[in-house]
């Protein structure tokens, strides 16, 4: 049923491939955390735009990301940007979850006392600098767990860029299967792998969110 | 078996980790007496009434309801740890009315009352309803029968929550606290029913109390709890006439003055 | 007032489609696309009933089941959310034949996103259990209810008014899932636009019809939620006194 030797064959490809996966992660997480920022301070500071992010956000979070990939991947190509897959496809996961991340931000903004921006007219502090120093600095650390959540979520959907033949874990274990016809050992560390890594840093999200709440 | 009192704590502990919360009770309450359990908080007076209600395990010793082991059973002529059977049939003895009312949010007064009387003793739906608004009548709610918890009072809601617990027929009614989350002139609707059950009913009944007035006018006998014993006890007039221990003198002190 | 946004949205994302497929260069692509819609649909539902149920099942037993019987459902719960959607799919359809097991490529769909979403929904059922209020557990001792009668008529029907907004989003990840399926051959709406893709190459087109498909669907969802979700909170909330 298993093949230890066949798993020791496959595992440093399938390791070459974890890192294009991890890769993928992070750079998706980073246009997600900013981007998401972004979007997030748009609606607080320009409410009537704020109305089109809205609009936006709800637009991106109830279609199915493997239609935005797609969308990314063929259409942007017609209008003259042509991405290779990896590009589209990071670009892709990276404005889903920027979506995710907005509202994380949104809710975080919202959890500074209102008093803390009247505190900061009466210190006749201009909006940019109320913003910049005294609002950001205390929504952002409670969303910390919050957005790393998204980051475990997002690291989960990566296997959808095999979709469009980016070789990370879940293509190469796919082209594995295809070319030995032995599916179980691939697929299979491909399931450990990310099963590892999702609860080794829910464990990490855990200690960060008890160390936030002891500070 | 009707020499045995109604409840009975025999060296009866509870202990939190380290903390020792009461401490080797022994406490007898005859057929329909009525005890009033007064004390500064944190006596383990509270625990008392949950631990007679099964909310709190006891670490040592054993209950006795209506002349039978509650938290043990006998079996082969020794005492050994209940089932949830056993603890079920001596239960149905027992009903509590609580500080928070605790009412069923979903369900009108009237579904509160007839809600256990139907899954629990297997009335059928109009029997129910015929004896809870007997009970609601009684507590003064009839007009109240459909409203949901969120549209009463507090006292409302607390006279509720006694016809919910009468419904069941208990032999034993604990009252823990039962006015101390209620605005002041609600008071005395709440206290004013349970004189009422006091007279109609046959029942025992215990009850924690703040309201030391209330105490000393309705019960038969009084006991004072601090740091997890009884410290004394004895007839209202006693207690609060002439108490003779002076942590008593000096916490009846204490709350007269403050009320 | 949401409410009222969501139904406007999705009124708009319906006329939307209606006009687009005045022109010829979309109606074309609508027959195959509805097919898929309806494929995507069914899926959806089938895996919602089996996500509720198995949400329900994983919850009780790992609150109250004994401990075999509680690692179990631990074990369901943490191995589907921490793996992907798409690996388990993948799992189902390519390992479990070499195992001798043979399964419609439609069933293994079903079961892997309602596996998967149901292990999210057992974490807001348990959540949900766990914070109605102690006082609720200990009235219904008061009343010599048994376990089974405490959480049947007292505890999970107010729960239930808990978890309605956390199963709006869980059903809107499963609608966003079933594209997936697409790629293990199941002619779902993702597919049918991947199809007509490759062959008319109208691109635009065909994924703006797929994007705005997939938004009536999830608008629905979300509108049917926030109902239910009204009426559900009517009961509690009702004429509350000041």
């Amino acid at each position: 049923m298993w093949d230890w030797t066949f798993t020791f064959e496959i595992l440093p490809v399938l390791a070459r491939a974890a890192i294009m996966t991890v890769e993928a992660t992070a750079l998706g997480f980073v246009i997600a955390a900013t981007l998401g920022l972004v979007l997030a301070s748009i609606r607080l500071a320009f409410p009537v735009a704020g109305v089109v992010v809205t609009v936006l956000v709800e637009l991106i979070r109830s279609t199915p990301l493997l239609i935005q990939i797609f969308f990314l991947y063929f259409v942007l190509p017609k209008a003259g940007i042509v991405l290779d897959a990896f590009t589209a496809g990071v670009a892709a996961i990276g404005i889903h979850y920027a979506a995710y991340c907005s509202e994380v931000y949104r809710a975080g903004f919202e959890n500074v006392p209102r008093g803390q921006w009247e505190a900061s007219i009466a210190l006749n502090l201009s909006p940019w600098n109320t913003f910049k120093d005294i609002i950001l600095p205390q929504a952002l650390p409670p969303v910390v767990p919050a957005l790393g959540n998204y980051l475990i979520a997002l690291f989960k959907e990566t296997p959808l860029l095999s979709a469009i033949a980016v070789l990370e874990l879940m293509q190469t274990a796919k082209n594995i299967g295809s070319e030995t016809f032995r599916y179980t050992e691939p697929v299979t560390l491909v399931g450990v792998f990310f099963l590892v890594m999702s609860l080794v840093s829910a464990g990490i999200i855990r200690m960060l969110e008890s160390w936030l709440q002891r500070r | 078996m009707n020499d045995m009192p109604m409840v009975r704590f025999e060296n009866v502990s509870k202990r939190y980790g380290a903390l020792t919360v009461l401490d080797n009770l022994n406490l007898d309450i005859g057929r329909g007496e009525k005890v009033s359990i007064i004390g500064p908080s944190g006596s383990g007076k509270t625990t008392v009434l949950r631990m007679l209600m099964t909310l709190e395990a006891i670490n040592d010793g054993v209950l006795w309801v209506d002349g039978e082991p509650m938290t043990h059973m006998m079996q082969n002529g020794k005492l050994v740890p209940a089932t949830t059977k056993h603890i079920r049939r001596i239960r149905a003895k027992i009903g509590m009315v609580f500080q928070s009312f605790n009412l069923f949010p979903h369900m009108t007064a009237m579904g509160n009352c007839i809600e256990a009387p139907i899954t629990v003793l297997g009335l059928k739906r109009s029997e129910a309803e015929e004896r809870a608004a007997e009970l609601l009548d009684m507590v003064g709610l009839s007009a109240k029968k459909d409203h949901y918890p969120s549209q009463l009072s507090g006292g409302q809601q607390q006279r509720v929550a006694i016809a919910r617990a009468l419904a069941m027929r208990p032999k034993i009614m604990l009252f823990d606290e039962v006015t101390s989350a209620l605005d002041p002139e609600l008071v005395g609707e709440v206290l004013q029913v349970i004189r009422k059950i006091g007279r109609e009913h046959d029942l025992t009944m215990l009850m924690v109390t703040h309201q030391m007035g209330f105490a000393k006018e309705f019960s038969d006998r009084v006991c004072f709890f601090y740091q997890g014993k009884i410290c004394e006890q004895g007839s209202p007039a006693e207690i609060f006439g002439n108490p003779k221990n002076e942590r008593t003198r000096q916490f009846l002190n204490a709350v007269l003055e403050a009320g | 007032m949401w409410i009222r946004m969501l139904t406007a949205m999705l009124a708009g994302t319906l006329l939307l489609i209606a006009l687009l497929s005045a022109n010829a260069e979309y109606r074309l692509f609508m027959p195959g696309l509805l097919e898929g819609a309806v494929l995507t649909v069914e899926i959806t539902l089938l895996g919602a009933v089996l996500a509720v149920f198995m949400a329900l099942i994983a919850a009780l037993a790992k609150l109250y089941g004994p401990l075999p019987i509680r690692w179990l459902s631990t074990t369901y719960i943490e191995i589907f959310r921490g793996t992907s959607a798409l690996v388990q799919l993948f799992w189902l359809y390519f390992v479990l034949p070499q195992f001798g097991v043979f399964l419609d490529a439609f069933v293994v769909a079903v079961l892997a996103l309602g596996l998967n979403i149901g292990a999210y929904g057992a974490e807001v059922v348990r959540g949900a259990i766990v914070s109605v209020a102690r006082g609720q557990w200990e009235a219904s001792i008061a009343l010599n209810m048994s376990k089974a009668q405490m959480l049947r008529r007292i505890i999970l029907p107010q729960a239930f008014t808990a978890m309605i907004p956390p199963w709006g989003n869980l059903f809107i990840e499963l609608v966003k899932s079933t594209s997936l399926v697409s790629l293990i051959t199941l002619a779902d709406l993702t597919f049918k636009a991947q199809q007509m893709n490759q062959s008319t190459l109208k691109t635009v087109p065909v994924f703006t019809l797929v994007l705005l498909m997939y938004l009536a669907i999830s608008l629905t969802v979300t509108i049917g939620m926030r109902l239910l979700e009204q009426r559900a909170s009517r009961g509690l909330t009702r004429g509350r006194v000041a």
